[in-house]
C-alpha cells in the first residue's frame, strides 16, 4: 500500500500551505477572535511542530488544517491548500472525502475519542473500508502490522479488544494506527501524550515517531512541551494569542531563538535553587500505612521528615499514592496504622479530633485553582474568612492585613471585588496562596499546584514561592510529577512508586548517579530539550 | 459470573424488594384508617354486631403481619379481596371489578404508546439533528406549551372542538364575526372527524368500534406524552453528539448517515430506553385524568371512584397494579441499559 | 483543551448584581416578557381578589348555569354562583395552595438533600433507598392512596404533595450538591475546621442556587397541575372554596352545548403554568449559557 496515495510522495514537495488564517469561536454572546491570520506551510515528510500556552490557537489551526472548525468555532478568512487544492473552497462532501483518507487526526484523550461500542480493530480498519481504499480483509492484515510497527503488545489479537479494555498508552498508539490505516499525506498529532505518564509518554513518542518515519508522512505535531517538540518536529513554530511568534528549523530554535517571548519560554527550564541541609524537623511521618475502605494499600509503610523551613518534594507518577499522603497528614484520610507528628507533638489521626490552632498551622494548595475557589465569593471575602476564623481579626486591621497579603503575592488591590472567573490562572493560584498566607501557618502542602498552568506562570509562581519561604520561614511538602519544578524548588526529594518510597534524601543525592532502579527510568523518561535526547535513550535502554 | 448477568439479576432483586416495600406500603394504608372508619363506612344506623362483623370482613380484628402474607397470598393467587361496595349477599369480589378495566386501560395506553413512541422518537431525533434551526426552534416552543397544559384542558379542548364542528355556525360569536372567515372555519372544523366525546365502551364492543371510541383520549395521551418524550429525546442525543468520539468519527471523514448509525446509534440505547420508559410510566398516570374526562370505563376511572367512597380493597389493587407497571416499566429500562453498555458486555 | 481564554473577559471590572440582572433582563426574549408580565398579573389579582372580585365567593344568585350577561360577566356555574368571581378567587386559592406546597417541598428536599450530599455514608444511604421508594410509586397515584385515608382537606393535601413532591427536590439538591461538595474550595473549608452551617450556607448553597431557583418554577408547575388534577377528580380541594380543577369538573357539562365557560378556568391553569415555563426556560439558558441543556 505504500506510495499509493494520490501525487508524489517525494521528500520536499509542497503539501500543505495555509495563508491568512482566521478563526473565531463564540462565547458571551459574541464572536471572538481565536487565530488573527496565520501562515503556514508543510512539505511532504516534513513534521511541523507548533507550540504555544493556552489560548495560543495552536489545536485550532491543527484542525483548521484538515478544513475542520470546531462547534462554536468558524474560519472567516484565508485559504487552506492541501496538495494543490483549497479546503475552503470544497464541499463539504469533498473536505470529508479527504478526512481519515490523506488527512488523518490524532486526538489528545484516545480513552475519550475512541467510541466505546466497537472493537478496535473496527475502529482502526473503518476509514479504509469507508473511503474504498482496500477490503475489510486487506484492512485488518495491514491494521495489525501497523499494531507491531508501534509496539503494541499481542498485535494479533489486541484488535478484538475494546477501548476500556486496554491501557492509556496503548489506546494512544492505537489511535495512531488508525490515523495511519489509509496512509495518510498528513497526520495532525493534538497534544497526544500531554495525558500520560512520563514513563509511558517516551514509549508512545517513540513509537509515533518510528512510524511517522517509515511512511514519510507530514505531520503536525501540536503540543505545550518544548522539550517534546524538540524530539518530534524538523521545525518549530510558536504561536501567541493567535498569531505567529517566530518560525525556525528545530535545532536552530532551540539554540538562538530570536523573539524575546520564545527566549522566555526557553529561560523557564533553568530556574534551580540551591539545596540547604536540614536542622530542625516540623513534621515527622512514621510507617504510615493507608487505605480507601478495603481495597488495596495506596500507601505502605511510609516514613518521611519533614524539615523546618525547607522543602521537601514529593515525586510520582499517577497512581503512585503521593496525593493520597497529602490527606493523610491533612487527616481527611485516617491512615490505617503509623503516626504522624507536628512540632514535637502528635497529629489525631482524623481531621475532627484536631483542635482549631493545628489547622492552621498546616495549609494546603492544589492543582486547580478553579475548583478551589469558591466561584461566588471575592477575592476579598476568600482572604477574608481565614483572618476572621482562625486569629478573629476585624474591621481596618482585617483590612490592612488582607492588603499586606495581596502584596505579598504581587498582586494589586483593585483585584479585591472581583470574582474568581474574572482572574487569569496565575492570578487565581495566587489567591490561593494569599488565603493559606492568611493563616500564618508554619506548613504548606502544594498538590501539584503548577501543573495546570502556563510555563511562564508556573515559574512566576515558583518564584513567589521560593521569596515567601526565605521571608517567613515556612515549610513546603511539594508534590509534583514534574521533574523541572523539583529541581527549582526542592531541598529534599522523597520518589514514590505504587505505594512506597523508592529513594528519598538531599536534592543532590537522589538526582545523582547511582539511582534506585524506577527513579533512573522516571529520570531518564523526563524529556530535554536536546533534539537527539529520544534517540539516544532509545539507543541506551536498547542495550 | 458474567457481569450482565450479575447486574442485571441485582437490578431484579432490587425492582422485587421495591415492590415488597411498595406491598407493605399500600398494605399500611388499611391499618392506618381511623377507628370509627367501619361506622364511617356503614353510617349512623349500623347496629354493634354489623360493626364488628365488618371489622371481621375487612381483617382489623386480626395483627397486621399475619394479615398482611394472608394479603399478599390471596392476591398471587389473584384473589384481591372484595370491596366494601359488597353488601350481605351480594359480594362482589375486587378481581371481578378490575378485570374488564385493567383490559380496557391498557388497551387505551398501548394505542397511544403504538402512536406517541414512534413519532416522538422521530420528532426528537430531527429536532436534535437540525438544532437551533427553524424545525427545533418551533418544535420546542410547541412542545414547551404542551407540556404545560393540565391534561383536562387539553382533553376537554379537543372536546370542545369536536362538539363545535355542529354548534359553531350558529353561535353568537360565529354571527359577530365576517360572514367569510366563519363560513372558513366551520369548514376547517368540518375537516375534523366526529369522534365520540364519551367513551363508553363495553366488553360486547367489538375491536374497531373500540378503537375509534377512544380515539380522542389517545389523542389527548399522545399530545402530553410526545411533548415530553421529544424533549427529552433531543436532549439525549444532543448530549450523545458532543462526545469526543463523534467528533473524531467526523475528523475520520465519516457520512453524517453513518455517524448516526454507526457512532452515535450503539450508545443511544440506554438513553433513548431511559426515556421511552420514563415516558410510558408518565403515560400510566395520565390516563386517569382522561378517563375520567371522557368517561372512559378504565381502571384509573376506578381508582377514583373508589377514592371518593373509600373502598379501601379497591384502592390498594389498583394502586398496587400501577405501582407494579410503573417498577416494571423502570426494571425494563435499567436492564435494557446494562445489557446494552459495552463496559459491561466487555468486560476487561 | 480548549484553546480559548477570552481575554476580554479577564481584566474587565466586576458589575453588580443589580446591573447583571438589568442587562439579562433587557435581552430576554419576547417569551420570558411575556411570562414575567403574566406571572405578574396573576400575582396581582390572587392578592387583591376581595377587592377586585364583583361579588363574593360563595354567593348564589338564583338562576343556575346563566349564560353571559351584563350582571354576570362569564355566567353563573352549576349552583348559580358568579363564574368571573369563582375564577378570580380560585386564583388566590390555587396559587395560593400550590406556592405554599412547593414552598414546603423545597424546604423538605433541599434542606435533606445537601446534607446527604454533604455528609454521605448512611444518612444518605437511608434517604436515597427512601426516596427510591417513594419515587417507584407514581406521585398521583400515591396521593390518591393517601387522601383516601386521610381524607381530602387542604392541610392534608399540602402536606402529602409536598412530600412526594420533595423526593425530586431531594435527588436534584443531592445531585447537585454532590457536584460541589467534591470541590476543593468545599475540601478547604473543612480543613480550616469550618462547620457544615458555614460549608452548606456559604460554600454550597450559593453555588447551587441556579439549578435549584429554575426548579423551584417547574416543581411549581409540576404541583400546581397535581392539585389541579386531584381538584378535577374531585379529590383536591373540596367545595365550596373555589379552585379552578374543580370548576371545570362541576361545569363540564356545559362543553356539551358548545359552551367554553368551562374551558376558561382550565385556560387560566395552562396560561399560568406556561409563562413559569418560559421564564424557567429562559432564566435556564441565561444562567447555564448553554444551548443544549435541557
Amino acid at each position: 500500500m505504500k506510495g499509493s496515495g494520490p501525487g508524489s510522495r517525494e521528500k520536499g514537495k509542497d503539501l500543505l500551505q495555509i495563508r491568512n488564517l482566521h478563526v473565531e469561536g463564540f462565547s458571551d454572546e459574541r464572536w471572538h477572535p481565536i487565530v488573527r491570520g496565520v501562515d503556514l506551510a508543510l512539505k511532504r515528510g516534513e513534521v511541523l511542530g507548533l507550540i504555544g500556552e493556552s489560548g495560543a490557537g495552536k489545536s485550532t489551526i491543527g484542525l483548521a488544517a484538515m478544513g475542520y472548525a470546531k462547534p462554536g468555532c468558524r474560519i472567516t478568512q484565508g485559504s487552506i491548500l492541501f496538495d494543490g487544492t483549497d479546503l475552503l473552497a470544497l464541499s463539504e462532501t469533498g473536505r470529508r472525502r479527504l478526512r481519515g483518507s490523506r488527512i488523518a487526526y490524532v486526538a489528545q484523550s484516545a480513552a475519550a475519542s475512541f467510541n466505546p461500542a466497537h472493537r478496535l480493530l473496527d475502529q482502526t480498519v473503518e476509514t479504509v473500508v469507508a473511503h474504498g481504499i482496500a477490503s475489510r480483509e486487506k484492512a485488518n492484515r495491514s491494521a495489525v502490522d501497523l499494531y507491531r510497527r508501534l509496539q503494541l503488545p499481542d498485535p494479533e489479537t489486541i484488535g478484538f479488544r475494546y477501548p476500556h479494555q486496554v491501557s492509556g498508552g496503548q489506546l494512544q498508539r492505537a489511535m495512531t494506527a488508525m490515523a495511519m490505516a489509509c496512509r495518510p499525506d498528513l497526520i495532525v498529532f493534538d497534544e497526544p501524550t500531554t495525558a500520560l505518564d512520563v514513563t509511558t509518554q517516551v514509549e508512545v513518542l517513540a513509537s509515533i515517531r518510528n512510524i511517522v518515519e517509515e511512511f514519510n508522512t507530514a505531520a503536525i505535531y501540536v503540543t505545550h512541551d518544548l522539550a517534546v517538540v524538540a524530539q518530534m518536529a524538523d521545525r518549530i513554530m510558536v504561536l501567541r494569542h493567535g498569531l505567529t511568534v517566530e518560525e525556525a528549523e528545530t535545532r536552530q530554535m532551540l539554540a538562538s531563538p530570536s523573539q524575546e517571548y520564545t527566549k522566555t519560554l526557553w529561560a523557564v527550564r533553568k530556574l534551580a535553587k540551591p539545596e540547604v541541609p536540614a536542622d530542625d524537623y516540623l513534621l515527622t511521618i512514621d510507617n504510615v500505612t493507608a487505605a480507601y475502605g478495603r481495597a488495596v494499600k495506596v500507601l505502605q509503610d511510609v516514613s518521611i521528615k519533614v524539615p523546618r523551613g525547607r522543602t521537601v518534594a514529593v515525586v510520582g507518577e499517577s497512581g503512585s499514592g503521593k496525593s493520597t499522603l497529602a490527606r493523610v497528614i491533612t487527616g481527611l484520610l485516617p491512615p490505617l496504622s503509623g503516626s504522624i507528628s507536628f512540632a514535637g507533638q502528635a497529629l489525631s489521626k482524623t481531621l475532627k479530633a484536631r483542635p482549631k490552632e493545628i489547622l492552621r498551622r498546616i495549609q494546603m494548595i492544589y492543582q486547580m485553582p478553579d475548583n478551589a475557589l469558591n466561584p461566588r465569593q471575592t477575592v476579598e471575602e476568600v482572604i477574608a474568612r481565614p483572618l476572621e476564623f482562625y486569629i478573629g481579626l476585624k474591621g481596618a486591621q482585617r483590612d490592612r492585613r488582607i492588603g499586606e497579603l495581596m502584596h505579598m503575592v504581587e498582586m494589586s488591590e483593585t483585584y479585591l471585588d472581583r470574582l474568581p472567573a474574572e482572574l487569569s490562572g496565575g492570578q487565581k493560584q495566587r489567591v490561593c496562596i494569599a488565603r493559606a498566607l492568611a493563616a500564618d501557618p508554619e506548613l504548606i502542602i502544594c498538590d501539584e499546584i503548577t501543573s495546570a498552568l502556563d510555563q511562564i506562570v508556573q515559574e512566576e509562581i515558583l518564584k513567589l514561592l521560593m521569596r515567601l519561604q526565605r521571608e517567613l520561614g515556612m515549610s513546603y511538602i511539594f508534590i509534583t510529577h514534574d521533574i523541572a519544578t523539583v529541581r527549582a524548588i526542592a531541598d529534599e526529594i522523597v520518589v514514590m512508586h505504587q505505594g512506597k518510597i523508592v529513594e528519598q534524601g538531599l536534592k543532590s543525592e537522589v538526582l545523582t548517579p547511582p539511582h534506585a532502579p524506577y527513579t533512573e527510568r522516571l529520570l531518564s523518561s523526563v524529556p530535554e530539550m536536546d533534539p537527539d535526547w529520544l534517540t539516544r535513550l532509545l539507543a541506551s535502554r536498547r542495550m | 459470573m458474567n457481569p450482565v448477568a450479575r447486574t442485571v439479576l441485582q437490578r431484579l432483586g432490587l425492582g422485587l424488594v421495591t415492590l415488597f416495600i411498595v406491598s407493605i406500603i399500600i398494605f399500611s394504608a388499611i391499618a392506618m384508617l381511623p377507628g370509627d372508619f367501619a361506622k364511617a363506612m356503614l353510617g349512623q344506623s349500623a347496629t354493634p354486631e354489623t360493626v364488628v362483623a365488618f371489622q371481621r370482613e375487612i381483617g382489623i380484628d386480626r395483627p397486621p403481619v399475619e394479615r398482611y402474607f394472608v394479603w399478599v397470598g390471596q392476591m398471587l393467587h389473584g384473589d384481591f379481596g372484595s370491596s366494601f361496595a359488597s353488601r350481605t349477599g351480594y359480594r362482589r369480589t375486587v378481581a371481578e371489578i378490575i378485570a374488564p378495566r385493567l383490559y380496557n386501560t391498557m388497551f387505551l395506553a398501548s394505542m397511544t404508546a403504538l402512536i406517541a413512541v414512534p413519532l416522538a422518537l422521530g420528532l426528537g431525533i430531527l429536532a436534535a439533528l437540525y438544532r437551533n434551526g427553524w424545525f427545533d426552534r418551533l418544535v420546542n416552543a410547541v412542545t414547551l406549551t404542551t407540556i404545560s397544559f393540565p391534561e383536562f384542558f387539553v382533553a376537554y379542548m379537543l372536546a370542545y372542538l369536536v362538539i363545535s364542528r355542529d354548534t359553531f355556525i350558529g353561535s353568537e360569536f360565529a354571527q359577530s364575526l365576517p360572514h367569510w372567515l366563519a363560513v372558513s372555519l366551520n369548514w376547517i372544523l368540518n375537516a375534523v372527524p366526529k369522534f365520540p366525546t364519551l367513551s363508553n365502551v363495553n366488553d360486547q364492543t367489538p375491536f374497531w368500534e373500540h378503537v375509534w371510541r377512544v380515539a380522542l383520549p389517545a389523542i389527548t395521551l399522545t399530545l402530553v406524552i410526545v411533548a415530553h418524550m421529544m424533549r427529552m429525546t433531543r436532549a439525549a442525543i444532543i448530549n450523545m453528539l458532543a462526545s469526543p468520539y463523534i467528533d473524531m468519527a467526523r475528523l475520520k471523514g465519516m457520512s453524517p448517515m453513518a455517524i448516526v448509525l454507526r457512532h452515535a446509534l450503539p450508545n443511544a440505547w440506554a438513553p433513548i430506553v431511559t426515556v421511552v420508559a420514563f415516558n410510558l410510566a408518565y403515560l400510566v398516570v395520565g390516563v386517569v385524568v382522561v378517563e375520567v374526562v371522557f368517561v372512559y370505563p378504565g381502571i384509573g376511572q376506578l381508582m377514583v371512584d373508589a377514592v371518593k367512597s373509600r373502598d379501601v380493597p379497591v384502592v390498594q389493587a389498583c394502586a398496587l397494579i400501577f405501582a407494579a407497571t410503573y417498577i416494571l416499566l423502570n426494571l425494563t429500562a435499567d436492564i435494557i441499559s446494562i445489557a446494552t453498555n459495552p463496559r459491561l458486555l466487555h468486560p476487561r | 483543551m480548549t484553546s480559548y481564554e477570552p481575554m476580554a473577559q479577564v481584566h474587565r471590572l466586576r458589575r453588580s448584581r443589580a446591573t447583571r440582572a438589568k442587562t439579562a433582563l433587557k435581552k430576554a426574549p419576547f417569551s420570558a416578557w411575556f411570562g414575567i408580565l403574566v406571572i405578574l398579573g396573576y400575582v396581582i389579582v390572587a392578592v387583591f381578589a376581595h377587592w377586585i372580585a364583583p361579588f363574593g365567593e360563595t354567593q348564589v344568585f338564583s338562576e343556575a348555569f346563566a349564560p353571559w350577561s351584563q350582571q354576570f360577566k362569564l355566567g353563573t356555574d352549576q349552583l348559580g354562583r358568579d363564574m368571573l368571581t369563582r375564577l378570580i378567587y380560585g386564583a388566590r386559592n390555587t396559587i395560593g395552595i400550590a406556592v405554599a406546597t412547593t414552598l414546603l417541598s423545597f424546604a423538605v428536599g433541599v434542606s435533606l438533600g445537601l446534607l446527604a450530599a454533604l455528609y454521605r455514608g448512611w444518612l444518605d444511604q437511608i434517604l436515597s433507598r427512601a426516596v427510591d421508594v417513594l419515587m417507584s410509586i407514581p406521585s398521583l397515584i400515591f396521593a390518591l392512596v393517601l387522601l383516601s385515608i386521610f381524607g381530602s382537606s387542604i392541610t392534608s393535601l399540602i402536606i402529602i404533595i409536598a412530600l412526594l413532591d420533595s423526593t425530586r427536590v431531594f435527588r436534584l439538591a443531592r445531585a447537585v450538591g454532590l457536584n460541589v461538595a467534591v470541590m476543593e474550595y468545599v475540601e478547604v473549608a473543612r480543613l480550616r475546621g469550618e462547620g457544615p452551617k458555614w460549608i452548606i450556607a456559604k460554600e454550597i448553597l450559593p453555588n447551587v442556587m441556579p439549578p435549584l431557583v429554575a426548579e423551584f418554577g417547574l416543581r411549581f408547575c409540576f404541583v400546581f397541575l397535581t392539585i389541579a388534577a386531584l381538584s378535577f377528580l374531585g379529590v383536591g380541594i373540596q367545595p365550596p372554596t373555589a379552585d379552578w380543577g374543580s370548576m371545570v369538573r362541576e361545569n363540564a357539562t356545559l362543553i356539551t352545548y358548545g359552551d367554553v365557560t368551562p374551558l376558561l378556568p382550565a385556560g387560566a391553569i395552562a396560561l399560568l403554568t406556561v409563562s413559569v415555563n418560559f421564564v424557567v426556560d429562559w432564566f435556564l439558558h441565561a444562567t447555564s449559557g448553554l444551548r443544549d441543556e435541557r
